[in-house]
């Protein structure tokens, strides 16, 4: 054989390595339909309570922090493009700007984790926001109120949980990356784990306006 | 190598025009527009997610069975969201016909009472 690495990193279901980098990221994408649906469910019950209710959403958006919302959206845009430049530089087969790359997108998702946890659900924990657990919250519309934070825990809640398992995955990456496992020919890993976490960054760009900004500050 | 390796400068023009887009739907909330506040947030957050779709996930330069993987997520979303609210917000548009059950409720008339009948 004349390519003896490139055959080793074939697996030999496949004709080439072409048709199998569209097998890796066509398998992402189906994945990812999947997580639509799995989000899209939470989205359509929002859009009907919302709807319903719209001035205890409106109540509840206002007592949410639009500063650190739009900081850890910002976040998370820095983490994409770190992704993103990772993933070129596997395709490059630069490990020199591959593990830096990583570890940089690892380090910006979990400041978003911590970001939300100990500025945000904390504080709203402590202001008596999270239903079920401390919700002291006695305005108007406070049963619209207390739906809204169900909403805003779960959606929150549940994207974190991605978040988490993405630092996990890029965790994994990264040994891997270290060990100098990725090359031009051995890359799919790196961008099928690229593809999920873009998708996690667009989830949160739908987040943030609609959690967030419903409603109008002024 | 397989699959197409984007120029750094394309990465970092997309990256900009987040952080501007993320930048004008928060200054757009403290601005009154009434119900377009919402049109305009939903906009905005669309053209992000196009652009991170098209460059960051190189939907642009994939073949075109992944695009139909997308766009097929995206008819299950629109039929997911479009029938529920339809169901939601149509709901009062007509009366509840009377059952058997709720009929049996009704105190009985009597036969020479049908025409006074409700």
């Amino acid at each position: 054989m004349a390519y003896s690495h490139a055959a080793s990193a074939l697996a030999h279901q496949f004709e080439d390595l072409e048709q199998q980098h569209e097998a890796a990221s066509l398998g992402m994408w189906i994945f990812l339909a999947t997580e639509v649906m799995f989000f899209g469910g939470l989205f359509a019950g929002y859009t009907i309570y919302r709807n319903l209710y719209l001035p205890g959403f409106e109540a509840g958006s206002h007592m949410l922090n639009v500063t650190i919302g739009a900081i850890n959206t910002a976040v998370l845009i820095c983490s994409s493009l770190t992704m993103a430049l990772a993933v070129r530089a596997a395709q490059l087969g630069k490990r020199n700007a591959l593990v830096p790359f990583l570890m940089l997108t690892i380090a910006l998702g979990l400041a978003f984790i911590l970001i939300k946890l100990t500025l945000e659900w904390r504080h709203d924990y402590l202001e008596g926001f999270a239903p079920g657990l401390n919700f002291t919250f006695a305005g108007p519309n406070a049963k619209s109120v207390e739906l809204f934070f169900c909403f805003y825990f779960m959606m929150t809640g549940v994207h974190a949980l991605h978040m988490v398992v993405g630092v996990g995955v890029l965790g994994v990456l990264l040994v891997q990356a270290w060990k100098g496992r990725f090359g031009p020919e051995r890359f799919n890993a790196v961008e099928t784990a690229g593809l999920y976490w873009h998708f996690v960054d667009i989830i949160w760009i739908f987040l943030f306006p609609l959690l967030y900004l419903i409603g109008g500050r002024y | 190598m397989q699959g197409h390796v984007v120029r750094k400068r394309i990465y970092f023009s997309i990256f900009g025009s987040l952080l501007a887009l993320t930048a004008l739907t928060t200054g757009m909330a403290y601005v009154n527009l009434g119900q377009w506040n919402t049109i305009v947030a939903l906009i905005i957050a669309c053209c992000k997610a196009t652009m991170v779709v098209l460059f960051f996930m190189h939907l642009r330069w994939s073949p075109r069975l992944m695009r139909v993987v997308l766009l097929s997520a995206l008819l299950w979303l629109a039929i997911l969201i479009s029938l529920t609210t339809t169901d939601f917000f149509s709901r009062d548009w007509t009366p509840i016909p009377e059952s058997w059950e709720s009929s049996l409720l009704r105190p009985p008339t009597l036969p020479g009472n049908l025409l006074h009948r409700r």
